[in-house]
């Protein structure tokens, strides 16, 4: 083959990368329900770091100095705002089509990401380590979630600080996440989710702790259809729900 | 070479610095592009123009430090009055009457003349060191990519940032450039605006008359003078714009009345013909668009600059909590989020305005009894009258934090 053809496929692969980098990118896309709830999320990862790490979020690049890990990063959603605030980031999904999806926006926004097609046990095998690991919306689509979260503890630091975010298992996250999302919004595809892995906070809870890791604090990630927006809520834990977990020095 | 920001500011007229200091003080990186020279912005001599600013703003001013430099200078609004008027014939015997007595937040607003506020803004501009300003400068040219905008100066200088705000006034060259379209429409009227000293007191009272040609303004400033909006027809105004002061004064007084004894001319005279126009999208790629430039009003209520300033302490919010978590700042999402507190808040107070001038800027006598049965009305009730108080304080809606008391 000669460089020509090659430089062409290259040419055509970055121009698809690019277009589905701009849908992922897209407010009112695919991926309409991650940007609605992307400002929720970042408050709360944003606060739990800071408040762990003793950091002002008033300050330019609070997070300078912390290596930070995004399990099933997607299109960089979370990664991006992690660098903008001063973290070592490394974006990590096990589809290998959103690597390079990733790497085009960040590129394109100007900012440094390490973005790897793996998975959280290749790297724990690898010992990688990080001071924070984002775990968001990813444990619902796990085969083994105890396995799953042992190898999340071998990719964090002593005094290093876990958040986990998935959906409840209840009639109503049914309706909500299922029902709602996939079949009536047409938000998600269907069969995104299925409900029988979906896990309840008690029962994450137990395999945090299962796994080595202390739990120090839920919220529920509450859906306003009214004003078409999300909050965080201290007792509605009933659809979307976050944990944070430290793992003991 | 390319100087770099975070937020460029396009206007350095009131909104522009108002803007800047906000963002200046939560850590943003700020330029500030204004096509005038300084000088000419920071006139000391009174020209006539003056503000109500709703209790909202003050508190705007108060939280970003402007607030004790032009405190001297203002003078506290504790009554308004309004009445149905019509020359010759003293004001209808239905009237309106808010007293700040019905509000626990204080007086509902001050009156400032534009010389002293402007100059505050300048200087607390020049002492801020996040700020830096671009005098006797034009953008000719602005470019929006995908991580920030690049904007070129007439002087062949080229700025930077990750976003643009145009405070540009009513015929805002940054919508334009940006291609945001606008929909307006103009009320035939103009605004004669001027100061005038008079002989008795004001005891802090605004007096609204509507007249069938258009409402006149009579607004309490420092010392024994008041700024006053006259609308009229615009071929009447443009027959008072070429009078002199004598012939002008004698045109004034059956409208303005002898309550405050006899008046002379304090200042300048000004026209400002009367449209709306309110921009179809306040943002677009990388670029945001703040007070006139958004929404230019029927001056009815005075509500030009305070709805600015509220825009000015929306937008402020937004971006700094955007920052704060890490989001790009120039991107759709905030910018999204800060047109969705501002648009439907000054379209609805745009009608409000445009409504009301329609409704009291005629002699129609049907719609004569109806809104002097309304203003009755209005005055009787007291529920009612509290929230007139406080709509005109501008403490109604979601406050921004900055607004806040």
């Amino acid at each position: 083959m000669s460089s020509t053809d090659s430089s062409t496929v290259d040419q055509a692969e970055i121009a698809k990368f690019e277009a589905m980098a701009a849908e992922w990118w897209d407010l009112d896309g695919k991926f309409k329900p991650l940007h609605m709830l992307n400002p929720c999320r970042l408050d709360y990862i944003t606060q739990q770091i800071a408040a762990e790490f003793g950091r002002d979020l008033a300050t330019d690049r609070p997070f300078e100095g912390l290596r930070l890990l995004d399990i099933g990063c997607g299109g960089g959603l979370l990664c991006e705002p992690m660098v903008r605030l001063g973290a070592t980031v490394v974006g990590a999904d096990a589809a290998a089509r959103n690597i390079p999806v990733a790497r085009i926006h960040a590129e394109q926004s100007g900012l440094e990401i390490d973005y790897r097609h793996t998975t959280a046990e290749a790297m724990a095998a690898d010992g990688e380590v990080f001071d924070v690991v984002l775990n968001m919306e990813v444990i619902e689509h796990v085969a083994d979630p105890a396995a799953y979260l042992a190898a999340v503890h071998a990719l964090m630091k002593p005094g290093g600080l876990h958040i986990c975010s998935t959906i409840n298992r209840n009639a109503k996250s049914f309706a909500m996440a299922i029902l709602g999302a996939e079949y009536v919004m047409r938000w998600l595809p269907k069969g995104t989710h299925e409900w029988n892995k979906f896990i309840t906070p008690d029962e994450l809870f137990a395999l945090i702790e299962g796994a080595g890791l202390t739990p120090v604090d839920r919220k529920g990630f509450q859906f306003n259809p009214i004003t078409w927006s999300w909050r965080i809520s201290d007792r509605d834990l009933s659809v979307n729900y976050v944990t944070t977990s430290t793992r003991p020095t | 070479m390319t100087v770099d920001h975070d937020i460029l500011i396009i206007g350095g007229g009131l909104n522009g610095p108002a803007l800047a200091l906000a963002l200046a003080q939560s850590g943003f990186a700020v330029g500030v592009v204004d096509a005038l020279p300084r000088d000419t912005r920071s006139d000391p001599e009174f020209d006539g123009r003056a503000y109500a600013l709703a209790l909202a703003s003050q508190r705007l001013l108060r939280n970003i430090g402007i607030w004790p430099a032009v405190v001297n200078h203002a003078q506290p609004m504790l009554e308004i009055k309004v009445t149905d008027g019509r020359a010759g014939e003293g004001p209808s015997p239905w009237m309106m009457h808010f007293d700040h007595a019905e509000l626990e937040e204080g007086p509902m607003g001050y009156m400032l003349e534009d010389r002293h506020l402007r100059r505050a803004f300048l200087d607390a501009m020049d002492a801020e060191p996040r700020i830096t300003t671009y005098t006797e400068e034009k953008v000719v040219a602005q470019s929006p990519d995908l991580s920030g905008v690049t904007l070129a100066l007439a002087s062949g200088q080229s700025l930077r940032a990750t976003l643009a705000v145009g405070c540009d006034g009513r015929k805002s060259g940054t919508a334009e450039r940006a291609g945001i379209t606008r929909t307006g429409w103009g009320y035939g009227q103009t605004a004669v605006v001027c100061a005038v000293a008079h002989e008795k007191p004001h005891h802090g009272i605004a007096h609204q008359f509507f007249m069938p040609a258009g409402p006149l303004a009579i607004l309490p400033v420092t010392g024994n003078r008041s700024s006053i909006v006259w609308s009229e027809t615009d071929s009447r105004a443009a027959e008072l714009a070429a009078m002199d002061d004598a012939a002008f004064l004698d045109a004034l007084r059956p409208a303005f009345g002898s309550f405050l004894g006899e008046i002379s001319l304090a200042g300048a005279r000004f026209t400002y013909p009367l449209n709306l126009t309110l921009a179809d999208s306040f943002y677009a790629d990388r670029i945001a668009l703040v007070g006139d430039a958004a929404h230019g009003m029927h001056p009815i209520a005075g509500q030009g600059l305070n709805a600015g300033l509220r825009d000015v302490a929306a937008l402020a919010e937004v971006l700094s909590e955007a920052r704060q978590r890490g989001e790009d700042i120039g991107s759709t999402a905030p910018l999204a989020r800060y047109q969705a507190w501002r648009r439907f808040d000054t379209a609805t107070l745009a009608t409000a305005t445009d409504t009301f001038n329609r409704l009291f800027s005629n002699d129609n006598p049907i719609l004569r009894t109806v809104r002097d049965l309304g203003m009755g009305m209005v005055n009787a009730m007291p529920g009612l009258r509290r929230n007139f108080i406080r709509e005109a304080a501008g403490l109604t809606g979601d406050l921004p934090r900055l607004m806040r008391g």
